[in-house]
């Protein structure tokens, strides 16, 4: 099981964040090319990303590389950084899914062959992109995981950011389309940084809607991301015992099966299995007691 | 030359010092002595403290050539009593002083003149950084400078090690006859705990003062009966340099990751009880890791005992909300503090010798559950350097580091594990502060070592999933992204001596050549 509760934002040109990133506790980087350097330090940032990505070693930390948009300089970005083997790309403001297909073939025409395949994860950021989000989902293989760019989206639709009403739909158009296309969704950030309690309801609600994770630009919020997208104790003593209430009915060769006067069916011991898997994987098999 | 208990070549004799003892564990020194005797005093009624003028107090000490006049820091880089007093000597025509001041900051950079002049011949501290650190280093003075742990200063000077013939006293309020404080008047700088053994000891006690008040003053840290003599003076020290503005919340993330797993080391030992006690600074992961323990301890529903050593808001605020039940002071590093010292009488002023004093009947430092320390190098053996930095020059000292070290049950190191392209993780320090026996866990941003003398809390933390590495591997991970940095061009003349808080020498400092 990938994790990606956190995809946590890093300028790509400042060295010393590029050197630390791996230590912050995200489950993924996002080394950023596009809206946290300046024009004029593009060319610096994408050395600078690329070097990092050769001699850097960020453990289990999956690298994900921001380019720049399409009509600016992806192609461009791609070249460069493809070659530094990159877990994926992270390609901002996708509309449909030609974008995507021209991304592919950038891609192919700069990995190396024998090189672990690039992922992508789609950023949705614009009212065409929320119209297109399944077909972007499912516009190739190499898709990993599509996320929400609130900020440009609000700018695009001409309101503002506020509480969320405004993003509601496109929240949910997302985690709809990346789970009929089996990815992952991937919630937008909170942006205010002194806004704990804020920071804390925003992670429940994106939970809630069914995000499997959430974009970080402040690496003081990966740890309370992490919490949030984490099973909870309560959760996993549930799963434990579907799994276990399941077991019996198969073992007496009963049908149907309730917990706590509720029918237990396929997709409620799916998601308690789901759920084992994901604390297995954090290593919360402790919590259950 | 000897070599110590820790490897390190020492040499037998120091010029101006004497015999050298040579470090030989943490705690196995002890003191086989009676305290020096401080002059008795007596001052008839109806005589007058009050002089108007240092010229005036000098001559009716009088001042002489090759006497040490003694300092206390409590105004940090904001002091102006070093200087004015030095000024005055060198006015006089006085020659050969040795200054003990308990720290020497860029304020102080006038006292190398003073040298040049020769109206100083010597230094004795316990921390320097800025101008006259670097020209100690590049063997300004004849004789190396004695650099003591807090602790160890008041020790030297209870042993006679250290004598004092003059103190000054610098004093945000006083009366006439004396009695003064630290919490009132413009200069207002909270506790007075490192002058109250120079108050105690030295021959001849001057207080300088800024707020003259009226007798009988109060509240009293430092009481008339050892005050031999009051001076006005216009300022004694600039308020923005003692109230430093350089504390706030720390949001350097790598620094906050160190912090967080300090608190979770102090976690996974056992040690968020009821009762806790704990020693943090004011810097940097330190500070921050004051607020992620100060968290831990609310979540757990108990209170911790004291807090003892500088103290900055965020303690006064864990006091004031209930977290925490005594602040034990020794110096304050902002307007809080200061004015909660003066109200609240769960915050105490302690003098050094009840925090720190290795020879005493027990100091507050042996009840420390857990200190939170910096480091600039540590080494394979956790042998700790806070003196010297990247450059081979001064740029620090003990103070209360090795103090706080051997006293608490958990002393937990933090540092970055690179600085700039420098591993902090080093085979050999520069300079030993702080000796490894007395640090328990070194915490980095990527993973924590724990001294294989500890066993018992290796093996809890690794029970808490914290990311335990050998201290080698650390070092290994740190050189492989920064390389291994070219040796420092020392000479072979001790510039300074580090001397342990017992009263032995743990290492020197050695002229850094340009």
């Amino acid at each position: 099981m990938e994790l990606r509760r956190t995809l946590m934002f890093v300028p790509g040109n400042s060295p010393a964040m590029l050197q630390n990133a791996g230590v912050l506790g995200a489950d993924s980087i996002v080394f950023d090319l596009e809206d946290a350097v300046a024009p004029r330090e593009k060319d610096a940032a994408r050395f600078l990303v690329g070097g990092a990505l050769r001699t850097v070693d960020y453990g289990s930390c999956e690298k994900i590389v921001r380019i720049n948009p399409i009509d600016v300089s992806a192609e461009k970005d791609i070249a460069a950084i493809v070659p530094c083997r990159p877990d994926a790309l992270l390609v901002p403001k996708v509309n449909c899914a030609e974008d995507i297909h021209q991304v592919v073939k950038w891609i192919e025409a700069s990995e190396a062959p024998g090189q672990k395949e690039v992922k992508i994860v789609a950023l949705i950021e614009t009212p065409l992109g929320i119209s297109n989000c399944y077909s972007i989902a499912k516009a190739h293989p190499r898709i990993v995981a599509m996320a929400l760019g609130a900020e440009d989206y609000t700018a695009y639709l001409g309101t503002q950011r506020s509480d969320g009403p405004e993003i509601y739909m496109a929240r949910t158009m997302i985690v709809n389309a990346a789970a009929a296309a089996g990815i992952q969704s991937v919630d937008t950030p909170f942006t205010d940084v002194l806004d704990d309690e804020g920071l804390v309801k925003d992670i429940a609600f994106a939970k809630k809607l069914g995000f499997k994770g959430k974009i970080v630009i402040n690496p003081r919020h990966v740890d309370a991301v992490h919490q949030g997208f984490s099973p909870s104790a309560a959760e996993i003593e549930w799963a434990h015992r579907v799994v276990a209430v399941i077991k019996l009915a198969e073992d007496q060769g009963t049908g149907a099966i309730s917990l706590d006067g509720k029918m237990i069916d396929k997709p409620i011991v799916e998601r308690a299995e789901r759920l084992l898997q994901l604390a297995k994987v954090l290593g919360l098999e402790g919590g259950q007691s | 030359m000897i070599t110590n208990a820790i490897g390190r070549a020492v040499p037998e004799q120091i010029e101006g010092y004497g015999r050298v003892k040579p470090f030989a564990g943490a705690f196995n020194t002890p003191p086989d002595m009676k305290r020096a005797a401080p002059a008795v005093k007596m001052r008839r009624p109806g005589e007058s403290k009050l002089h108007g003028s240092l010229e005036e107090v000098f001559r009716a000490i009088p001042v002489k050539d090759g006497m040490t006049v003694s300092f206390h820091h409590h105004f940090r880089n904001g002091d102006y009593v070093l200087n004015m007093v030095l000024d005055t000597a060198a006015r006089l025509g006085i020659k050969d002083l040795t200054v003990a001041m308990t720290a020497l900051f860029p304020v102080h950079k006038p006292l190398l003149d003073h040298i040049k002049n020769g109206v100083v011949t010597d230094i004795t501290t316990n921390y320097m950084s800025g101008p006259v650190a670097d020209a100690v280093t590049r063997g300004i003075l004849k004789r190396p400078v004695i650099m003591r742990t807090h602790g160890g200063r008041h020790r030297a000077i209870e042993c006679g090690e250290l004598k004092i013939d003059v103190a000054f006293i610098a004093a945000p309020a006083c009366d006439d006859y004396g009695n003064l404080n630290g919490v009132m008047g413009p200069a207002a700088c909270g506790s007075l705990s490192y002058a109250m053994a120079d108050a105690e000891y030295a021959d001849h006690v001057v207080v300088l003062t800024d707020f003259l008040c009226d007798y009988p003053l109060s509240p009293v840290s430092i009481s008339q009966t050892r005050v031999d003599y009051v001076v006005k003076v216009d300022a004694i020290g600039d308020p923005k340099g003692i109230v430093s503005g350089t504390i706030r919340s720390i949001k350097d993330p790598v620094q906050l990751r160190i912090a967080q797993m300090a608190a979770n080391v102090i976690k996974a030992s056992g040690l968020i009880r009821e009762g806790l006690s704990f020693q943090t600074g004011a810097g940097g992961a330190t500070l921050a890791t004051a607020q992620y323990l100060s968290k831990m301890i609310e979540e757990a529903g108990v209170t911790a005992s004291f807090s003892v050593g500088g103290t900055t808001s965020f303690i006064v605020n864990m006091l004031n909300r209930g977290l925490l039940r005594k602040i034990l002071d020794v110096q304050d590093f902002e307007r809080e503090p200061i004015e909660s010292i003066g109200s609240n009488p769960n915050h105490l002023e302690v003098s050094v010798d009840e925090y720190a004093n290795p020879f005493n009947s027990g100091c507050i430092v042996n009840r420390l559950d857990t200190v939170i320390l910096g480091a600039t190098e540590i080494d394979m053996d956790f042998n700790v350097n806070v003196t010297t930095g990247s450059s081979g020059l001064i740029m620090g000292g003990s103070g209360g580091h090795s103090d706080s070290a051997a006293g608490a049950k958990l002393t937990i190191i933090v540092a970055n594990l690179l600085r700039g392209r420098l591993s902090t993780v080093v085979d050999k320090t520069l300079t030993v502060t702080t000796p490894g026996e007395s640090v328990d866990v070194l915490v980095t941003e990527r993973g924590i070592a724990v001294n294989p003398l500890r066993k018992d809390l290796l093996e809890k933390m690794k029970a808490a999933g914290l990311p335990v590495k050998e201290i080698g591997e650390l070092k290994a991970e740190a050189e492989k992204l920064a390389g291994v940095p070219g040796k420092i061009k020392t000479g072979d003349r001790a510039v300074a001596a580090i001397e342990y808080r017992d009263g032995t020498i743990i290492d020197v400092v050695r002229q850094v050549l340009d």
